[in-house]
């Protein structure tokens, strides 16, 4: 991958991966919403970028018009094999009606409400565990640390594979979706996930537990068992979807509190609007943009979309959108209107959200326990973007 | 106060069961209900006023009120 021409025009010729839009995708958003909301780009093929909450969120329910079966923000580079793999994709994240509506079945009841309050008292001890280790040291890097150790773990004892290979799942979920633009990494990604799962299926098969994995091979649809290859896409979705989101959530919002102390102070002080700041950060810094693909040529908000076309679904710009949030630019830790779109809108709202959420509020509640002050170390702060943005090195000092 | 929940637009988001568990009930697939006949106790309409206005998918609704 060479470098990337500049942008000049960022109207006509935006791109997701651009250093501008990694570090400081608001103003660009802020300025396409009032010039032109809904960019356009050839790079990585016609690309449409809405940047409106009301654009956004009516694509995303246009289900008739825009497919969900090319989801990845970066595509693939290279020709599809004669005979693919996962012939299903990811399901239900890459899957339309009919075939997104039961798998998606298959997998809610693991992220229900009264499921997820069960996983709570791990994720408390898991987080709990990696404070202990850097709570006596001056500072941390609260991403790498921190906020990357959590969901990987949390995922891992819901698939109920080992959580000592989290650092394995970590770099193939970034190989995957944060260096998508690099098809060797990416090809690394896929196959290290393809062939883990496939030996832990047959390992599964031969011993069932209670976990996610298990259930889905015992699953029987219309009287026959579900496709191994159905499964197979089921459980990397469950990885991919649940790992570098929500770490990304996590790792921004102490971003947030690390340079904003009278909201530190406050989220200290008041415990009792954790709920509601955990939604305003995950309306200012949604970490997650997925992609649709126009099914037949529309005009959309005076946009001539041709079959083929790809549609950043930007649920981040939306969350900024002034038409719908009062002073959009400043968390609110306790915003009382905030119909956020962090987790989707529409019948693909994010199968996980329950769990995100409890990751989020009970790894803000233990860090805050344990670190009240924390301030940045330097600004060596980098951030990852395309699919998630989210700080990937956080440096703290505490105190 | 009397709210109810449009069971057409919730996708699931159970932002109102996590601001008001008094006042909803969620099945396992997330999909939202009120409890009884959303008939909201005094002292909760602050809540109920909550759930409204944080639903994503605005299926939240207070019944009697403009548009409904």
């Amino acid at each position: 991958m060479g470098e990337a021409a500049p942008v000049t025009a960022w109207a006509s010729d935006f791109d997701v991966l651009a250093p501008q839009y990694l570090a400081d995708p608001f103003t660009i958003w802020d300025e396409l919403r009032t010039s032109c909301p809904i960019a356009h780009t050839e790079r990585r093929g016609s690309t449409w970028l809405p940047t409106r909450y009301e654009d956004v969120t009516a694509i995303a329910h246009d289900v008739d018009h825009f497919s969900s079966l090319q989801v990845a923000v970066i595509p693939f580079q290279g020709q599809a094999p004669a005979e693919p793999v996962l012939p299903y994709g990811l399901p239900p994240i890459s899957a339309d009606p009919p075939l997104h509506t039961w798998t998606r079945r298959l997998l809610l009841p693991w992220f229900s409400h009264r499921r997820v309050e069960g996983y709570e008292p791990m994720t408390r001890a898991l987080c709990s565990g990696l404070l202990d280790r850097v709570a006596g040291a001056g500072g941390a890097d609260a991403a790498t640390d921190y906020a990357q150790q959590i969901p990987v773990r949390v995922i891992a004892h819901i698939l109920g594979v080992s959580p000592d290979l989290a650092d394995t799942f970590t770099g193939w979920v970034s190989d995957v979706l944060e260096f998508a633009d690099d098809p060797e990494r990416r090809r690394r990604g896929v196959q290290g996930l393809l062939q883990y799962f496939t030996t832990e299926m047959a390992a599964r098969r031969a011993t069932p537990g209670d976990d996610l994995l298990s259930e889905l091979l015992r699953t029987e649809v219309d009287g026959a068992p579900l496709d191994d290859r159905l499964v197979l896409g089921q459980a990397i979705l469950v990885l991919i979807a649940g790992v570098d989101t929500t770490w990304s959530a996590i790792g921004s919002s102490l971003w947030h509190l690390a340079t904003h102390a009278e909201d530190r102070r406050r989220l200290v002080e008041e415990p009792g609007i954790m709920d509601l700041a955990v939604e305003e950060l995950l309306r200012a810094y949604s970490p997650v943009t997925m992609a649709r693909v126009v099914r037949t040529d529309v005009e959309f908000g005076g946009c001539p979309m041709r079959a083929g076309d790809k549609v950043l679904m930007n649920f981040p710009a939306a969350n900024r959108d002034p038409a719908i949030f009062e002073r959009p630019d400043t968390v609110v830790l306790d915003r009382a209107q905030n119909r956020h779109v962090a987790f989707g809108s529409g019948i693909h709202r994010c199968a996980g959200s329950n769990l995100a959420r409890m990751e989020l509020r009970v790894a803000l509640e233990e860090w805050l326990r344990r670190i009240p002050e924390f301030h940045l170390d330097s600004s060596d702060v980098t951030w990852a973007g395309g699919q998630v943005r989210g700080p990937r090195r956080l440096p703290v000092v505490f105190g | 106060m009397r709210i109810r929940v449009d069971p057409d637009k919730c996708q699931g988001h159970a932002r109102c069961y996590a601001l008001a568990p008094e006042l909803f009930a969620i099945d396992d697939y997330g999909l939202s209900t009120v409890v009884g006949d959303g008939t909201v106790p005094p002292g909760l309409e602050g809540r109920a006023r909550l759930a409204i206005d944080n639903c994503p998918e605005f299926a939240v609704q207070e019944v009697g009120a403009t548009g409904d």
